[in-house]
């Protein structure tokens, strides 16, 4: 069975930290080359290849990302 | 596409309400957050937000009861363990948990932590060990490393200068007042929800009223340590782990399985960082 899955990033508050990068299995993760209001470049999704396993949201330090998950 | 998904009746994890909306003010990448987090998650499951209080420590999670949204009592330098026995004594039905870090559960508070210890009063510990003092600035603290370069020991850890790091949850897990001890970490996806279940232990032993419960989680200082996150995570992976080994150390009362006692007793530091 597989699994369909989306992540929303709160972009204000997220510092940039690159932890969850490594923890996504499926690489849709990157550094955005844009900085948020405290002059971090935030995480943003770069493909659709998420699973939604939220190992990204699990590893994240300041809990921004939210994630969404649906069967297909 | 995006729409199809992001639904209420899709949603799997989010942050818990239990953590309150307040940006932390630590430094990106750290292990406060997570540690936060994962506490947060476990007082959410258990539906235990009102009878749950915090005590919180000096040192970089100074100010956690911004980011708990349960009752926190600040305590001085080291001492929370005392006001954690005193709370808890008064209010025996409340779930205390105290949250420190190492400069202030293994340095200047380590008479308070010993007899909290020894006394095995019936709270849990939280102990978040980075290997440095994080907020005033990187200096050495008992847990750093041999070898280790800090603030005050810019060539390195000496033995014959600083003496050995101090490995103060094996210590805990010798005194008979202990009920649970375990060294955790929270860099990776899998260790997170390690140290979740045992966090969760170490609350639920409370309700059997039987010692204390000691959660070590041994976490990066990217700061301190002069490097990204994801190397610091790296060089906590190869340089901190032989000399702080993940594990239940203590379990119900009982040393655990595998633990032998040269583990405990042991004199020499394991690795030397280069």
């Amino acid at each position: 069975m597989a699994f369909k899955g989306q992540i929303v990033i709160d972009t204000e508050h997220c510092k940039g930290c690159g932890v969850c990068l490594e923890a996504c299995p499926m690489h849709c993760i990157e550094l955005s080359k844009n900085v948020n209001g405290k002059g971090y470049n935030y995480t943003h999704v770069v493909n659709e290849n998420c699973i939604g396993c939220a190992s990204c949201a699990i590893v994240c330090p300041d809990g921004v990302i939210s994630v969404y998950k649906v069967k297909c | 596409m995006a729409n199809d998904i992001v639904k209420p009746e899709n949603l799997v994890y989010t942050k818990t309400k239990v953590l309150t909306d307040n940006v932390m003010h630590y430094c990106p990448g750290c292990g406060h957050g997570t540690a936060h987090r994962i506490i947060a998650e476990v007082i959410d499951e258990m539906g235990i937000q009102d009878k749950t209080v915090g005590v919180s420590p000096v040192g970089c999670s100074v100010m956690a009861y911004n980011y708990f949204d349960v009752d926190f009592q600040e305590a001085a330098h080291g001492r929370a363990p005392a006001v954690a026995t005193a709370i808890k004594r008064l209010n025996p039905d409340l779930f205390v948990f105290t949250y420190q870090g190492d400069g202030d559960l293994a340095a200047i508070g380590t008479a308070e932590t010993i007899h909290a210890a020894n006394r095995g009063e019936n709270i849990t510990m939280v102990f978040i060990n980075n290997g440095i003092y994080g907020m005033t600035g990187g200096q050495m603290a008992p847990t750093t490393l041999v070898g280790m370069k800090s603030a005050t020991t810019p060539y390195g850890r000496r033995v014959d200068l600083n003496g050995y790091p101090l490995r103060i949850t094996e210590l805990l897990a010798t005194l008979p007042g202990t009920y649970y001890v375990t060294r955790q970490s929270v860099h990776t996806p899998a260790n997170v929800r390690k140290a979740k279940a045992a966090m969760r232990k170490a609350f639920e032993n409370q309700k059997l009223g039987k010692g204390l419960s000691f959660v070590e989680i041994v976490s990066s200082c990217n700061s301190g340590w002069k490097m990204t996150p994801v190397q610091a995570n790296k060089w906590m992976e190869e340089n901190m782990f032989p000399n702080y080994p993940l594990g239940d150390i203590k379990v119900d009362g009982k040393i655990a399985e595998g633990i032998t006692a040269d583990r405990l007793v042991v004199s020499n530091p394991l690795t030397v960082v280069k």
